[in-house]
């Protein structure tokens, strides 16, 4: 297998009753590289998101990391070797301080391997990962209590809960939704640092305008299947999108059209 | 209307020492570690001044208060509702029973042998139940040792239903009273800092709240279940191995069904929210029942009044009634 590509999706199908929330869905994506999905609501993007980190059983279908066949293996397998999500309704430990709600995920196995198999001193570590991803140490963020946090830096927590296992693919789930222009503006940056330091980034995403800035390419589901991938700036002039979208016939699509607005 | 409203308040002395480096006096010293004491020198102080048999039920309180730490731990730090407290009882009294009747092994060698067969064997047969959650683990555990039981009194293996009598006693003098009090509160102290201050408490806790994000964490679930089980089966199984050698004997009383009840009533009379809680419901519960002996097995009916009255009017539970009173005080003001 080509070893650019960490993430093969074949053909992958999750039914709940008689709705099929993702139908044959495949894609590959190159390592470094940040895939956009997007489509309209219940089109089956968190579901697919839960298909490749393997929180849910699979109907049909195959996926590889780095080449290897994960298709069947439990979510935590899955984390363990590099691939891991962030969760569209984040839960985290309300009354502990921030930098605590990253021990579990740097207790784990492949968090130890990271450093050498250490043990290490986790609060010193939960607490330079914060500050990399914007938690201002100077200002005590990282010890307030996550239950008191913003979005935005819940958001940011989230992630960061990722970071702590090093991983090499995540799958964000709408990572960007409920934050303020400028409070995504400010997390760009950051999604474009991580792709820097070499993480491939999956990100499910209703802020349209803001994702094609970063993406270098885009899968669109539409009733759980995909209906188009591309290049974000040509993924409107596909006929099926548009029709997704706007349930019309092409006519003109500018940035400026209003489903790019800033908050859909 | 209404025109006054309560307001409640730290003490000072509360939060001056609610971070380490505050501590600069005696005062605020004994504050912290004040309650602590209290408890550690009320139960060291017990055998003293109880009259003998008051003493027996001492030993028989601290067996409960075992099994109520255990249950406190698994029900509200790894949010697996045991209701099977009689299974570890039984299986580490039948255990450490058969260990010193059939191999003639000594108590210092059968009990803590039991404790930990005990507590690999009630894990094992956990296993299969533990990706259940909530009210489902709660009903197969509490299910477990009923059908024990009945196996045992159909197949009448280990005794049926006569059990296994003539067993090496443990003496009711102060060294074993001592013992079982130390070993209590060991045990508590060690599972509350379990929880509060290792980094493995808050993978348990995660496990209770958000399975979805220790899952992701690339940890494994059903594993730290499983350590979390074995840990409140040490427990279960040690208390149900001493339980067997103050009697002198193993049967199927092992596994009634007040080991897995009140150890729940416990929780909810002494409060969840600190493994204190079920320690302190226990030091109340068992006492009373014990002086309502004469009412047999009526006591349950008292275990459920004191269960639903906690649970109707007094939520928070005991303890952390008794601990807001010692860190906050409360006023009325005019609104
Ligand atoms: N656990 C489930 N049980 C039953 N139906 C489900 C389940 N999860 C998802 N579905 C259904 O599958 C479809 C796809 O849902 P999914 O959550 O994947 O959509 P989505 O694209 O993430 O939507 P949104 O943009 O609102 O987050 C929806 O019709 C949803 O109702
Ligand atoms: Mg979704």
């Amino acid at each position: 297998m080509n070893n650019k590509i960490i993430l093969r999706v074949e053909n992958v199908s999750k039914s709940f009753g008689g709705i099929k929330a993702v139908s044959g869905v495949s894609f590959e994506l190159n390592r470094g590289e940040i895939m956009g999905v997007i489509g309209p609501n219940g089109s089956g993007k968190t579901t697919l998101n839960n298909l490749i980190t393997g929180f849910i059983k699979k109907d049909g279908g195959k996926v590889w990391f780095n080449g290897t066949d994960i298709t069947n293996w439990p979510e935590h397998k899955i984390a363990d070797a590099g691939l891991t999500r962030t969760f569209q309704v984040m839960r985290p430990y309300p009354t502990l301080p921030v930098y605590k709600n990253l021990i579990p995920p740097l207790y784990s196995a492949r968090a130890r391997r990271s450093v050498g198999g250490k043990q290490g001193d986790r609060k010193a570590r939960a607490i330079d990962l914060l500050e990399e991803v914007g938690f201002e140490r100077d200002a005590q963020v990282p010890y307030k209590l996550a239950g008191s946090l913003p979005l935005g830096y819940l958001k940011r927590l989230e992630l960061c809960r990722c970071l702590a296992l090093r991983p090499e693919l995540i799958v964000c789930d709408e990572i960007f939704s409920g934050l303020s222009a400028s409070e995504i503006a400010s997390m760009l940056p950051l999604m474009e640092k991580l792709r820097d330091h070499g993480i491939t980034l999956i990100m499910v995403e209703h802020r349209l305008r803001e994702l094609f800035r970063i993406a270098n390419k885009v899968i669109v589901l539409n009733f759980g299947e995909k209906i188009a991938e591309d290049e974000p700036k040509h993924i409107f002039s596909n006929e099926k999108v548009h029709q997704a979208y706007f349930g019309g016939e092409v006519t003109y699509v500018s940035e400026d059209n209003g489903l790019f607005a800033s908050d859909q | 209307m209404q025109d006054k409203r309560k307001e409640r308040i730290d003490r000072g002395v509360k939060v001056r020492s609610d971070t380490i480096y505050a501590i600069s006096s005696m005062k605020e010293i004994m504050y912290l570690i004040g309650p602590r004491m209290g408890l550690v020198l009320f139960l060291l102080a017990l055998p003293l001044v109880l009259p003998i048999y008051w003493q027996k039920v001492v030993s028989i309180t601290a067996v409960y208060a075992l099994l109520a730490v255990s249950f406190g731990f698994l029900s509200s730090y790894v949010g697996l509702v045991n209701l099977g407290g009689a299974l570890f009882v039984g299986v580490g009294g039948y255990i450490s029973g058969l260990l010193n009747s059939a191999y003639g092994l000594p108590l210092y060698i059968s009990i803590p042998a039991a404790t930990l067969l005990g507590a690999l064997f009630c894990t094992l047969v956990l296993l299969p139940c533990l990706p259940l959650r909530g009210i489902y683990f709660a009903i197969v555990s509490f299910v477990y040792p009923l059908a024990a039981v009945r196996i045992i009194s159909a197949t009448g293996a280990f005794g049926g239903t006569d059990g296994i009598a003539g067993l090496d006693m443990i003496g009711s003098g102060y060294g074993s009273q001592y013992f079982i009090i130390v070993t209590l509160l060991l045990v508590t102290f060690g599972v509350s800092r379990l929880v509060s201050a290792e980094d493995i408490g808050l993978i348990f806790r995660g496990v209770k709240d958000n399975e979805q994000a220790i899952k992701a964490s690339g940890l494994n679930l059903t594993m730290y279940k499983a350590v979390a089980v074995f840990i409140g089966a040490l427990i279960g199984s040690f208390a149900g191995a001493w339980l067997a050698h103050l009697y002198g004997w193993v049967g199927m009383s092992l596994m009634a069904t007040d080991f897995s009840i009140l150890p729940l009533a416990a929780t909810v009379v002494g409060g969840t929210s600190t493994i204190y809680g079920p320690l302190v419901g226990t030091l109340l519960l068992v006492p009373i029942s014990e002086a309502l002996r004469d009412f047999g097995t009526l006591r349950i009916v008292f275990y459920s009044v004191a269960m639903v009255f906690f649970v109707v009017f007094w939520t928070e539970g005991l303890l952390i009634y008794i601990k807001r009173k010692y860190e906050q005080f409360e006023r009325w003001v005019r609104v």
